[in-house]
């Protein structure tokens, strides 16, 4: 006879109660004026600045006390360009490329995130761009911001979003000839099983608390 | 064919591959080739490079032309492993990128989560002392290798000694505070895991009387020494133009003589009410960003200090935040049976409160949610900026957790710092940024 | 009868595989293979006061593979580091010890994932293995003081060979661990 005890997965695993229930979020709309503190006089330096900006910027998010500007792909290296030389944005320090991978969201699963700091003005906004993971191209900033090369390499072998203009994109963590992009949502952890006395535990991702 | 040194043909030239034997034959063999290129690879296993680096770098004679970075030999995909953990166990992944400065990594993360979760201003002033106190123990230890084994690695080697032995007294504060000398994951969100022991306030102080006379005798060694001037002096040469476009921050930037030092600029943890100065020198090179760090232990010291201070005064304030729904519920103690839940706690949780057991239930094995939305959130690490991106969906696990290292950006720098210059310089150079591989490769 | 019997006892009388094993284990040098926080903990025992091992004549970590016997490896291996791994540790000379020090070392730790093999013994042999994360520098002088152990009953020669091929005979015909019906649930042993 074998006991099976309340360890390991029967059924679906799911433990949340909520029974594989999936909840599209809303994507949040765009904020209203006044965006309060400083974001207000960035958005307007940008306006001026630039005079396609309600072509460019898709929605602009104001969330627990930071600026997020979404910027469609095409215009970002214009946008970015103007965010680093007018006088009174002057984000002259970009603090690298982070990817997202949204797989819910169809036709805008990946994103890219670009910090941005201006230390003549001490203040911080965010851009993210978002695109499409059947054309998953971002024009390169390494031009604009020569720090982003290693960043953007990295988001290429993480996620796979491929950045047109880069001097060479080619993977930075994993090896040269690494299969698959190992941050996306559909990449699995990888783990193996866990041998122990008596009893196997599954790797993470495939293992579950209790019956 | 000799078993040690052989050649083949590629596409991009001859390669030998030298392991052992003779170098004058691999020269002759070189000598003989048409092209003057010779490409030299500093292997990611070196002596002198800080960890698994692998330098590529390609030589005229002595001088090098060209220099580019392999990275990614510590690649452990952290980011990846903490989306399927909940927020708290995060924290023992985090700890683990930069592990010289274990803190700073678990101080950026919590910060992060505090603010998804809207709880930064009720974090209780203790734990933001107690955190600050352990970051700067942690500054000065970081420090501490980062000279330790940057004279190491340019052949002196009694700094390191005396870099090492204040570097265990430090650690053995932690292991008081926090029971682990290395990534400790002391600092959860809401607060810190646990109160410092009874006299540990006294312990530091005592430790930052000793540190003070012991800083002494690596300056006496390196400060003004001529050898060491002449290695360091003018070497490894970044302006601020190019830290800036690079991204570089930390003592690198600070060492062209821009004053930018978070802690002041943009504070968090009660930094803006302690009393300290942005060390700055405007050399730009090897020798100004170690004066740079020398006199930021001394800096750290004085926040100490000062936070020793306010901790005596704050004596019995709780280090959680109050929530019941996010605090960390448990409380240790050292009973008979090794370390574990205190019997205090054991005897709230199964005879009085049943809120106490669910709490303690839920928050272990589940952990808290966290309401949906991202944020980047900077602090100044020993190296320079460190910043966690992080995005939660609404649930008890992260979403996304992306580390902003300052060694990854700083260490973009050799190639623009190293080329032009000579191989020993890379050496000086690359040990000046500092970098650590864990934070680099997370 | 004669010079021999005055000597002090058993000084020609040890066994040339004692006198070998004497003299290895006593300046067994490391090779330096320092990959992650491990390593610093490897650097403390090196170079820190309160647990030095030059006292074992250990301080000399050899940066060459040629000239190094023992081969720490202190931290994680990621899929990228194994080829390199595996290229020092053939390039050591025999006779060479390897000491797997660390969680992540000994079966990949915390980091049960893509990017970090899961075990070094995966890629070379192991002879001693140490648990922690990081292990502190007295659980690592441990090891190596049973590591000195286990050098100082080494065999040379033809019966080491022997020793080997018994031993691998033992392993192909073992029961895997979580296999050994004593140590199943629900077994009546």
């Amino acid at each position: 006879m074998s006991e099976k005890g309340m360890f390991g997965v029967s059924g679906t695993g799911d433990t949340s109660g909520y029974g594989g229930l999936v909840r599209a979020s809303a994507d949040p709309t765009s904020a209203q004026r006044p965006y309060g503190s400083y974001f207000d006089d960035v958005a307007d330096a940008l306006e001026r600045a630039y005079p396609k900006f309600s072509d460019a910027i898709e929605r602009v998010v104001v969330d627990r006390g930071e600026l997020t500007l979404h910027v469609k792909a095409e215009r970002l290296v214009e946008v970015a360009k103007v965010l680093r030389d007018d006088e009174t944005l002057r984000f002259e320090v970009c603090l690298g490329v982070s990817g997202v991978h949204y797989p819910e969201s169809v036709g805008s699963e990946l994103h890219a995130l670009y910090p941005l700091l201006s230390m003549t003005h001490n203040r911080r906004i965010r851009l993210e761009v978002s695109v499409p993971d059947s054309n998953p191209h971002i024009p390169s900033l390494v031009e604009i911001w020569a720090g982003n090369n290693w960043h953007e390499r990295e988001t290429y072998d993480m996620f796979g979003i491929i950045f047109d203009g880069h001097p060479a994109l080619t993977r930075i963590l994993m090896p040269d000839d690494w299969p698959g992009h190992p941050q996306r949502k559909d990449y699995p952890l990888g783990g193996i099983p866990i041998e122990y006395i008596g009893a196997t535990v599954p790797a993470p991702d495939e293992r579950r608390s209790y019956q | 064919m000799s078993t040690f040194a052989s050649a083949r043909e590629t596409t991009e030239g001859r390669i030998y591959s030298v392991t052992g034997g003779d170098w004058d034959d691999v020269t002759n063999e070189i000598g003989s080739a048409k092209e003057e290129r010779v490409v030299v690879n500093m292997g990611p296993q070196h002596p002198s490079t800080h960890g698994v680096l692998r330098l590529m770098l390609e030589l005229e004679g002595e001088t090098i032309t060209e220099l580019r970075c392999g990275i990614g030999y510590l690649h452990t995909g952290i980011e990846k492993n903490t989306e399927y953990r909940t927020w708290t166990q995060g924290v023992t992944f985090v700890t683990r990128m930069d592990y010289l400065s274990p803190l700073y990594n678990e101080t950026t993360y919590c910060l992060a989560v505090e603010k998804l979760l809207g709880i930064t201003e009720e974090v209780p002033e203790r734990a933001s002392v107690i955190r600050v106190l352990m970051m700067e123990l942690n500054r000065i230890s970081s420090h501490m290798v980062a000279l330790g084994t940057g004279a190491l690695e340019l052949g002196a080697m009694a700094p390191m000694f005396f870099a090492f032995r204040e570097r265990e007294r430090v650690l053995d504060i932690f292991e008081m505070v926090s029971g682990l000398r290395m990534n400790m994951a002391y600092v959860r969100p809401g607060g810190v895991a646990q109160d410092l022991p009874e006299d540990s306030i006294s312990k530091i102080r005592e430790l930052v009387v000793d540190l003070r006379k012991n800083f002494r005798d690596n300056e006496r060694l390196l400060v003004g020494n001529s050898i060491w001037i002449k290695r360091t002096k003018d070497v490894g040469y970044l302006d601020l133009a190019g830290c800036i476009t690079l991204g570089v921050t930390g003592p690198v930037l600070r060492a062209t003589g821009m004053p930018w030092d978070l802690r002041k600029t943009q504070p968090y943890c009660g930094y803006e009410d302690y009393n300290f100065d942005v060390i700055t020198t405007d050399t730009c090179d090897v020798y100004g960003r170690f004066l740079i760090r020398m006199q930021e232990l001394e800096q750290s010291l004085r926040i100490i200090e000062q936070a020793c201070d306010k901790l005596e005064r704050l004596n019995g304030a709780p280090v959680m935040v109050a929530d019941k729904k996010i605090a960390w519920p448990a409380q240790l103690a050292l009973g008979g049976d090794g370390l574990g839940n205190s019997l205090d706690h054991i005897r709230q949780i199964m005879g009085t409160s049943m809120e106490s057991l669910i709490h303690h239930f839920k928050i272990v094995t589940e952990g808290f949610r966290v309401p949906a939305g991202q944020v980047y959130t900077p602090i100044e690490s020993p190296r320079g900026e460190l910043g966690a991106h992080i995005v939660s969906d609404g649930g008890t696990r992260p979403y996304r957790v992306h580390f902003r290292s300052p060694s990854f950006s700083n260490l973009q720098a050799t190639s623009a710092m190293c080329e032009g210059s000579l191989i020993a310089d890379v050496v000086a150079a690359v040990a000046s940024i500092d970098p650590v591989m864990g934070d680099v490769d997370r | 009868m004669g010079i021999e019997e005055k000597l002090p006892s058993g000084f020609l009388v040890t066994t040339v595989e004692k006198l070998a094993a004497y003299m290895r284990q006593n300046s067994l040098w490391p090779a330096t293979f320092g990959l992650a926080c491990c390593a610093i903990e490897m650097m403390a025992i090196g170079s820190a006061q309160k647990y030095d091992i030059s006292r074992f004549g250990m301080e000399v970590f050899r940066a060459s593979p040629r000239q190094a016997d023992l081969m720490i490896v202190a931290g994680r291996v990621s899929q990228k580091m194994a080829p390199v791994v595996r290229q020092i540790y053939d390039q050591m000379t025999e006779p060479k010890w390897v000491l797997s020090m660390g969680a992540c070392a000994s079966s990949g730790g915390m980091f049960n994932n893509y990017a970090i093999v899961q075990g070094v013994d995966h890629i070379i042999p192991v002879d001693i293995y140490l648990p922690g994360c990081p292990p502190r520098p007295e659980m690592l002088m441990d090891a190596i003081l049973k590591l000195h152990e286990q050098i100082k009953n080494e065999k040379i020669g033809i019966n080491r060979k022997r020793v080997i091929a018994e031993v691998e005979k033992a392993a192909l015909a073992a029961v895997p661990t979580h296999q050994i019906p004593a140590f199943q649930r629900g077994s009546n042993e």
